[in-house]
């Protein structure tokens, strides 16, 4: 039986990849160019990445990004699993319809809106702006992100695990310790790197919600860009590439080994 | 299970934490640029005026104005940017939906071993770094940039094409970043989707083009629609790629808040202009929540 | 002592009124909404008992089950077990366990962790939890696959699992969801017997839940079959069988030949004018009047078929061979009587022989005993 990838699929997945993947082809190209343009090849030099090494103020917003994704991460995840186990597990609670809508709406509602309204609710109750309001602003939005992917795993979680473990005598919280918490680990640490990388990535809700102190890698990159492409920024490009591509490769590969070895296992159960 | 001892239990608790941080954090602050957008600017800090009086009455006195939405709706510029926002985002939308469609599809369809692959391909850029990617546009686009010489050295063209800074760049930043939304939803549709359906359709006498158009459309519709939602709000309230890839007159929403905001410090008008675009989009926003709450299991 | 034996239908437990039940459901009733899943049920089980709940899906016998094991909580009611009010008990302080019908064996624990699990709850010393699990995997025959993950084993050795699990704690009480839905038809015969087996050695009160009437007469002493919420009928294997109280259960269990009809004479033996099929004979049983409007059940098996007009008047018809299934030890066959009722008739073929003495469209006559037939009178 045909499976229905025609001639056509196949030629839009390749376009599809080209065009997802030229871009960033090319950017790191150019992050090994010699020149000071990068578009024009002149020769293969690493001295932009050298030049990134002794760049103060981008290894400062790093530094200060790389501290509010953490924090941001992981109170994200816990946030976000609670929220998860609000919606799915709790049945009907007063107020649930607005909490489901707090909790879906940060994923889609334009960073400009969000911004600015953390931004004036800081302001409001004279919060002092700076790494701690960029962190909150992260928690908030980085929550409903978490929320959804261990909302999809506890949906297919078998709810009589817990029973189960109840029925044996253990109470709710370490129930949720030893029993639910093993069994979500693979959507907690997607979630924390997701929340990670989100929070890396943002530039409108920091830049609205960090006043004067701090900067993080986005808004430095934000104001570099804005006067004009540089190499310099190609390599840093390059070294976010090249470090979640390590990532995702490796989270991979241990997921599918796990799969390999689940099918083994279940060869075995057959034979007993 | 029943309440604790102390009539508090853990579910409450648990509840409770996420609860109270979104009504302080997320939903507060909605109030605050409502009540700010009544405001009147003021060079003073924070720079706007009071919305409500305390007279000594049981209420406070409404002090407010419509003024910023008066002037919103007076400058053209507003008007447009607000109908060009829709309009970007409308075709972004349809374009990533004629990409988006046939390569989830062709994911979906294909064998076991590559369909992870490929849909790992479609999640990495989604990883990486947003601005960075926007910004390598910049490099093909610009004028002596790789595309235009790449032309030229082909001798295909002899001036440079304009193509950055202008509406096709901006639509090309949109549709770039957000294919993967449209992508995975439709895929994660497209994927859970019974083949059996298809067989049944074909042992039927349906052929492949008819049993697409009458089974597989009709069913990835959910697909479709959370695509769209998810490539569609943010789109309207995009600012970094008109910012970076559009032109003086390419106006979007996203952008005038931006310069409301931090250029005019006019923090009541930028509040008039979050809650308008609000507005627009709080249908899109409910038809995303339906979705996503029959997706993630909710209780009916 | 042979649990079995000690059931038959004279001296059914519940008759023993004298010591207290050891499991006391009383008028217990679950509302999830406006939906009544369990209503108003009230049941005595006795200490050693293997009982059954026997219904089709949705008729409320695994949320009776899941109120025994504290998993939910009555609406209404209350539920004593040896004694003590459990009703608002939580799960993890009733002494009883329960096996779940998806086994929900804990994936990311062994074999062993998963059976010292409940266990290690009661902070039982390391060197006994130990001791207690090579026990219960011994009773299982699963001590070679102690370090084994429950996704390495086959079903049916899952299924044994979450048996050792559930009974590593001796819980006074042993609720069993479905316990052999999952395993195919061959290995579900065998686990029966073993679960009898391991029931009798261990004396721990079992409730089993199931939908599978063959299951809950095999393994239970006693069975109460319920609907919407209700329990229709209670007692043990041969008392529903043989004796269904009403059209339900006398459906429920097995098939059944169920003739509508008026009561004829009650002077002497008990006289049923049916409606589509013949007068019938039947041992009185209930009280009923002439002119009163009942139902006769006659079990298949019960009917004799035949080409020879049968000597008697009463119990016996004629009609004609529709179809006929044969199914090796028995053949089922459909015959029209002249009244119009559709009558089913399982007759043993304890001959061998490729040649049927009875073959489709034959005329035929179908007689039965006095005793055959049940009297129903419950509301169609």
């Amino acid at each position: 039986m045909n499976r229905g990838v025609s001639w056509f699929n196949v030629t839009m997945l390749i376009l599809g990849f080209v065009f997802l993947y030229a871009p960033i082809a090319l950017l790191i190209l150019f992050s090994f160019n010699a020149g000071k343009l990068v578009s024009v090849w002149s020769g293969f030099s690493t001295k932009w990445y050298g030049e990134l090494l002794y760049n103060e103020q981008i290894l400062q917003a790093a530094w200060v990004s790389l501290k509010i994704a953490s924090i941001n991460a992981t109170a994200a995840t816990i946030l976000g699993t609670l929220t998860a186990f609000a919606l799915n597990r709790f049945g009907r609670f007063r107020g649930r319809t607005l909490f489901t809508g707090m909790a879906t709406a940060p994923l889609v509602m334009p960073d400009v809106i969000t911004g600015l309204a953390t931004l004036l609710l800081f302001v409001g109750i004279g919060w002092a702006r700076g790494m701690s309001t960029i962190t909150i602003a992260h928690i908030t939005f980085s929550l409903a992100f978490v929320a959804v992917i261990v909302r999809a795993r506890i949906a297919s979680l078998d709810m009589s695990l817990e029973e189960a473990a109840m029925d044996l005598g253990a109470r709710p919280l370490k129930t949720f310790i030893v029993i639910v918490v093993p069994l979500l680990a693979p959507a907690l640490v997607s979630g924390w790197l997701l929340a990670f990388t989100l929070s890396l990535d943002d530039l409108v809700i920091a830049s609205f919600v960090a006043g004067p102190g701090a900067s993080t890698l986005p808004m430095v990159v934000f104001s570099k860009v804005r006067l004009g492409v540089s190499p310099e920024i190609n390599a840093l490009g390059t070294i976010i590439v090249l470090v979640v591509t390590i990532c995702i490769v490796i989270a991979a590969t241990v997921f599918q080994r796990q799969e390999r070895r689940r099918a083994i296992d279940d060869q075995m159960a057959q034979r007993g | 299970m029943k309440n604790g001892r102390f009539g508090i239990s853990g579910r409450t608790l648990a509840v409770a934490a996420p609860y109270l941080w979104l009504l302080v954090f997320f939903l507060a602050p909605f109030a605050i640029v409502l009540k700010l957008s009544f405001a009147e600017p003021l060079i003073a800090q924070p720079p706007y005026s009071a919305v409500f009086e305390w007279t000594g009455g049981l209420l406070p006195r409404f002090t407010g104005n419509f003024e910023n939405y008066a002037f919103l709706l007076s400058d053209d510029l507003y008007i447009n940017a607000y109908l060009n926002s829709i309009q970007i985002a409308l075709f972004s939308t349809l374009l990533c939906l004629a990409i988006g469609y046939p390569m989830a599809y062709g994911i979906a369809r294909a064998p076991g071993a590559w369909r992870n692959a490929l849909l790992m391909l479609v999640i990495l850029p989604f990883w990486t770094s947003f601005l960075i990617r926007v910004y390598a546009w910049i490099g093909i686009l610009k004028n002596n940039g790789i595309l235009n010489n790449v032309l030229i050295g082909l001798g295909i063209i002899d001036e440079p094409l304009d193509i950055l800074h202008n509406h096709f760049s901006v639509y090309l930043g949109i549709v770039y970043s957000y294919l993967p939304f449209m992508i995975l939803p439709l895929y994660a549709n497209l994927a859970r989707m019974d083949e059996s359906l298809l067989e049944a359709a074909a042992d039927l006498g349906c052929r492949p083009w008819k049993t697409f158009v009458s089974v597989t459309l009709p069913l990835s519709l959910p697909g479709i629609v959370a695509g769209s939602m998810l490539v569609f709000i943010p789109a309207v309230g995009e600012f970094v790629i008109p910012e970076l890839l559009g032109g003086p007159d390419t106006l979007m929403i996203g952008k005038i808040l931006w310069n409301e905001f931090f250029q005019n410090r006019d923090w009541p008008v930028a509040s008039a202009v979050a809650i308008a675009m609000l507005v627009l989009l709080v249908i899109p926003i409910v038809i995303f929540q339906h979705y996503q709450g029959k997706e993630a299991g909710d209780v009916k | 002592m042979n649990s079995k034996s000690s059931s038959a239908p004279a001296a059914a437990p519940a008759t023993n009124a004298i010591t207290s039940p050891y499991i006391r459901i009383e008028n217990v009733t679950k509302r999830f909404g406006s939906f009544v899943a369990v209503d108003n049920v009230s049941l005595d089980i006795q200490r050693n008992e293997f009982f059954a709940l026997l219904g089709a899906s949705g008729c409320g016998k695994s949320t009776l089950l899941r109120m025994l094991a504290g998993l939910e909580t009555p609406t209404e009611g209350r539920i004593l077990i040896d004694g003590q009010d459990m009703t608002h008990v939580p799960p993890y302080e009733r002494p009883v366990n329960m096996m779940f019908q998806s086994y929900a064996l804990f994936p990311h624990m062994t074999v062993a962790d998963n059976v010292a699990f409940g266990l290690k709850q009661d902070r039982m010393p390391a060197d006994q939890i130990k001791r207690r699990v090579a026990e219960m995997l011994e009773l299982v025959q699963l001590e070679r696959f102690a370090t084994r993950k429950p996704h390495q084993l086959s079903g049916g050795q899952r299924q044994r699992v979450a048996l050792a699990r559930s009974l590593a704690k001796h819980p006074k009480l042993l609720l069993l969801d479905e316990p052999l839905a999952a395993l195919d038809k061959k290995l579900r015969e065998q686990t029966q017997f073993e679960l009898m087996n391991i029931q009798e050695e261990i004396g721990i009160t079992f409730i089993v839940v199931t939908h599978d009437q063959e299951e809950a007469m095999t393994l239970a002493t006693r069975i109460a079959v319920m609907n919407n919420g209700v329990i229709l009928q209670i007692g043990s294997p041969t008392e529903v069988y043989e004796f269904p109280g009403n059209r339900f259960v006398a459906d429920f269990l097995g098939s059944i030949n169920l003739f509508e009809g008026v009561v004829e004479s009650i002077d002497g033996p008990l006289v049923v004018k049916t409606e589509a099929g013949p007068m019938m004979e039947l041992e009185a049983r209930g009280e009923v009047s002439a002119g009163q409007k009942v139902a006769v059940a006659v079990r298949p098996e019960k009917i004799a078929i035949g080409k020879e007009r049968p000597s008697q008047s009463m119990n016996a018809c004629h009609g004609q061979v529709v179809e006929i299934a044969y199914q090796g030890s028995v053949s089922i066959y459909r015959v029209k009587l002249d009244g119009g009722y559709m009558a089913r008739v399982n007759a043993q073929n304890e001959t061998r022989s490729a040649r049927r003495v009875i073959d489709w469209d034959d005329e035929v006559w179908l007689s039965w005993e006095r005793e055959a037939g049940v009297l129903l009178v419950d509301e169609a």
